[in-house]
C-alpha cells in the first residue's frame, strides 16, 4: 500500500531523474538568462551552440517567475549566461535548485557599472546593490558582452576555438557599425533637445555613451507603483525644461506616460525597447535591431 | 491663506491628471457606496472580494487576448462575473448547496481557469501592473465607463430600491407579499460586477472591494436607518478618495492603497466614536432618555 506521502516522494524523484539523458546531440548546450543576452550567445556560438533562453520575448526578467521547465533547462546545459549587476535575482535560487555543475558566467563582468537612475551624486563608494544593471544599453558594453561570451564558449569547448573566434570578430565589427551610426544619429539632434522620458528607467547607460537625457517617472525596478507626487514631478519637470518626447516601453504601465504626455503636450514617441527583444512579429528581434529602432524612434520624435 | 489653497486645492487646478483622478474616484465612490451597503445589510459583505476574484481572470483573458484595450478587458470581466454571479444564483436555487458555498467554487474555477490561460499564453508580462488600474492614468474612455457604470448603478437601484430594502430586512415578509425578490437579487448582484469592473480600471481589482465596503461599515456606525447609511457611506466615500489623492501628491505614497487606508483611519474613527454601536458609545453610554 502506497501511503500519500510515499507516492508524492515518489513523483518528485521522478521528476528529477527524468530530466538528464533526453538529449542526444553533439551541439553545446547552454542558457542564457534572458533574451538579448541570448542573442549575444547565438551570434558568437553560431551552430556550435544551442541556445535557451529564461525570460523569452517581451518578457520582464525583473519580477520574472521560474517555472520548473526552467529548472530542468539549466540541469541540462553546460554554461549558464546571467547578466549580472542584479538583474536577474531570482536566477541564484533556480541554478541552486536545479542542481546544476554548468559555470554561471557573468555577461557584464569588466564593465563599469552606473549606479541606479536618479541616485548620481549622492555618494561614490559603490554599493554593488544598487548598479544600474541594463548595461548593454551602451554598444560599447556589448563588446564588452561578447567578448566575455567568446571566452566562456572557449573554455567550455577548446576544440571550437577558431569557430568562436570568427563569429565574434564578425559580430563585434557589426557592433562597431551599429556604434557609429548611433553616433551619427545622435549628432544631428540639436543638444537641447535630446532629453527625453520613459516609463522605465533603463537607458542609464545610453545617457551615459551617447548624451542623451533621459527620466522616468517610476524607480529602476518596475516594481514601485508611482504615486501622485512622483507622476506631478515629472509634469513639472517637463514644463520647466521643455522636454520634447515621451516614451512607451514594451514593459511597463503605458496608461501612464500617455497621461503625462496628454497633460504637457510632450510628443509620444513610438515604443523604446529596454530590457527584452520582441517576438518574431515584432520590429527587435535582434540586439542590433533593438538598438536601431530605438535610434530610429528617438530621431523621428526629437529631429523636427 | 495662500498655504492652504497650496495643500488642498492647487494640486488640482494644476495638475490635470489629479483632477481627472479625483473626478473617477468621486464617480466610483457614488456608485460604490449604495452597493457596499446593500451588500453589507445583506450579510455578503465578503461577497464583493470572492467577485473581485471572479472578475480578474476575465480581464486578465480580455488582456491577453487585445492588450492594454479598455473594451475587451471591461468585457472580459463583465462575462467572468455574470458567469459566476449567474451560475452561484442558480446552484443556490434549485441544488442543497448554499449561496456562499456555491459562489465558492465557483469563484475559484474562474480564478483556476484565468490562470491556466495566463500561463498556457506563456506571455510574462507584468499583469499586476495591468489589474491594478491606475487612478493617476484615467484617460477620457476610462472615466466615461467609470461614470457611465455610477449612472447605471443610482438608476438601477431606485428601480429596484424598495423590494432590496425589504428583502434585506424581512426575506420572508418580502416573499408572501411580492414575486420582485429573486429578480431584484439578480439585478443587485449585476451591479455589483458592473461596480467592481469599473472600480478595476480605476483602483485595482483588490482596493476597488475595498472603496465598496469600508465606506459601507462606515455608515453602519453612524445611522440606522438606510438611507442615511447609504448617504454616510457615500460621502466617507468621496472623503476618502479627496483626502487619499492629497496624500498620494504630498507624501509621495501610491495612490490607490493612499484612498483605502484613508477609508481606512474613517473606519476605526467610526468604530471607536460611531452613534449607533461605537465602542467608546457602548463604554459609557451616557443617560438614557426614554421616559
Amino acid at each position: 500500500m502506497l501511503t500519500r506521502r510515499q507516492a508524492l516522494a515518489a513523483t518528485a524523484l521522478a521528476a528529477l531523474f527524468v530530466a538528464p539523458g533526453a538529449r542526444a546531440q553533439d551541439r553545446l548546450n547552454v542558457i542564457a538568462s534572458f533574451s538579448i543576452l541570448g542573442d549575444f550567445v547565438k551570434n558568437v556560438g553560431g551552430d556550435r551552440v544551442e541556445v535557451a533562453t529564461l525570460v523569452g520575448p517581451n518578457g520582464n526578467a525583473h519580477v520574472y517567475a521560474p517555472s520548473p521547465g526552467d529548472a530542468k533547462k539549466v540541469a541540462d546545459a553546460k554554461l549558464v549566461f546571467v547578466n549580472g549587476l542584479g538583474f536577474e535575482g531570482w536566477l541564484e535560487r533556480l541554478v541552486k535548485a536545479s542542481g546544476t555543475k554548468a559555470p554561471v558566467v557573468v555577461a557584464t563582468k569588466g564593465i563599469k557599472p552606473l549606479e541606479r537612475a536618479g541616485e548620481h551624486d549622492h555618494d561614490h563608494d559603490h554599493d554593488h546593490g544598487r548598479a544600474d544593471p541594463h548595461a548593454w544599453q551602451s554598444v560599447a558594453n556589448a563588446k564588452i558582452y561578447v567578448a566575455n561570451i567568446r571566452d566562456a564558449l572557449i573554455a567550455a569547448d577548446p576544440a571550437g576555438k577558431d569557430a568562436y573566434s570568427a563569429n565574434a570578430a564578425a559580430y563585434l565589427a557589426k557592433l562597431d557599425a551599429l556604434e557609429r551610426d548611433v553616433r551619427e544619429v545622435i549628432a544631428k539632434i540639436p543638444a537641447d533637445r535630446r532629453r527625453v522620458i520613459t516609463s522605465h528607467s533603463a537607458f542609464g547607460y545610453f545617457q551615459d555613451a551617447y548624451g542623451v537625457n533621459f527620466t522616468a517617472p517610476q524607480g529602476v525596478s518596475t516594481e514601485a507603483e508611482a504615486s501622485a507626487k512622483d507622476v506631478a514631478a515629472i509634469i513639472a519637470q517637463i514644463r520647466k525644461q521643455k522636454v520634447a518626447a515621451v516614451f512607451l516601453e514594451n514593459v511597463t504601465d503605458p496608461r501612464l506616460v500617455e497621461q503625462v504626455a496628454r497633460e504637457t503636450g510632450a510628443k509620444v514617441g513610438g515604443t523604446l525597447y529596454s530590457d527584452a527583444l520582441t517576438d518574431d512579429k515584432g520590429d527587435a528581434t535582434t540586439y542590433v535591431d533593438l538598438m536601431r529602432h530605438n535610434l530610429r524612434q528617438l530621431a523621428s520624435a526629437l529631429v523636427s | 491663506m495662500s498655504m492652504l489653497n497650496d495643500i488642498f486645492i492647487a494640486p488640482f487646478t494644476e495638475f490635470e491628471f489629479m483632477r481627472r483622478a479625483l473626478a473617477g474616484a468621486l464617480a466610483l465612490a457614488l456608485g460604490a457606496g449604495p452597493i457596499g451597503v446593500f451588500l453589507m445589510l445583506r450579510r455578503m459583505s465578503l461577497v464583493g472580494d470572492a467577485m473581485a476574484h471572479a472578475i480578474l481572470p476575465g480581464a486578465a483573458v480580455g488582456f491577453l487576448l487585445s492588450g492594454l484595450n479598455l473594451f475587451a478587458m471591461t468585457a472580459g470581466g463583465l462575462i467572468a462575473g455574470f458567469v459566476v454571479a449567474v451560475l452561484t444564483g442558480l446552484v443556490a436555487r434549485t441544488t442543497e448547496l448554499k449561496e456562499d458555498a456555491a459562489l465558492a467554487t465557483f469563484y475559484l474555477l474562474s480564478l483556476a481557469v484565468g490562470v491556466t490561460i495566463i500561463s498556457l499564453k506563456g506571455t510574462n508580462i507584468d499583469l499586476l501592473h495591468v489589474l491594478f488600474g491606475n487612478v493617476l492614468a484615467l484617460d477620457d474612455q476610462t472615466l466615461l465607463l467609470i461614470a457611465a457604470n455610477a449612472t447605471i448603478t443610482l438608476i438601477v437601484l431606485a428601480l429596484i430600491y424598495r423590494p432590496l430594502v425589504i428583502e434585506c430586512v424581512d426575506p420572508g415578509f418580502m416573499r408572501t407579499v411580492s414575486s420582485a425578490g429573486g429578480p431584484a437579487h439578480l439585478a443587485f448582484l449585476v451591479l455589483v460586477v458592473v461596480n467592481l469592473v469599473s472600480g478595476f480600471h480605476a483602483l485595482g481589482t483588490l482596493l476597488a472591494v475595498g472603496i465598496m465596503m469600508l465606506p459601507a461599515a462606515i455608515g453602519r456606525f453612524w445611522a440606522r436607518d438606510t438611507t442615511l447609511m447609504i448617504l454616510i457611506a457615500t460621502a466617507s466615500g468621496a472623503v476618502a478618495s479627496y483626502a487619499g489623492l492629497l496624500v498620494s501628491f504630498h507624501f509621495g505614497v501610491a495612490s490607490g492603497p493612499a484612498i483605502i487606508l484613508i477609508a481606512g483611519v474613517l473606519y476605526l474613527s467610526s468604530l471607536l466614536f460611531g452613534r449607533v454601536g461605537g465602542l467608546v458609545r457602548q463604554a459609557f453610554p451616557g443617560r438614557h432618555l426614554e421616559a
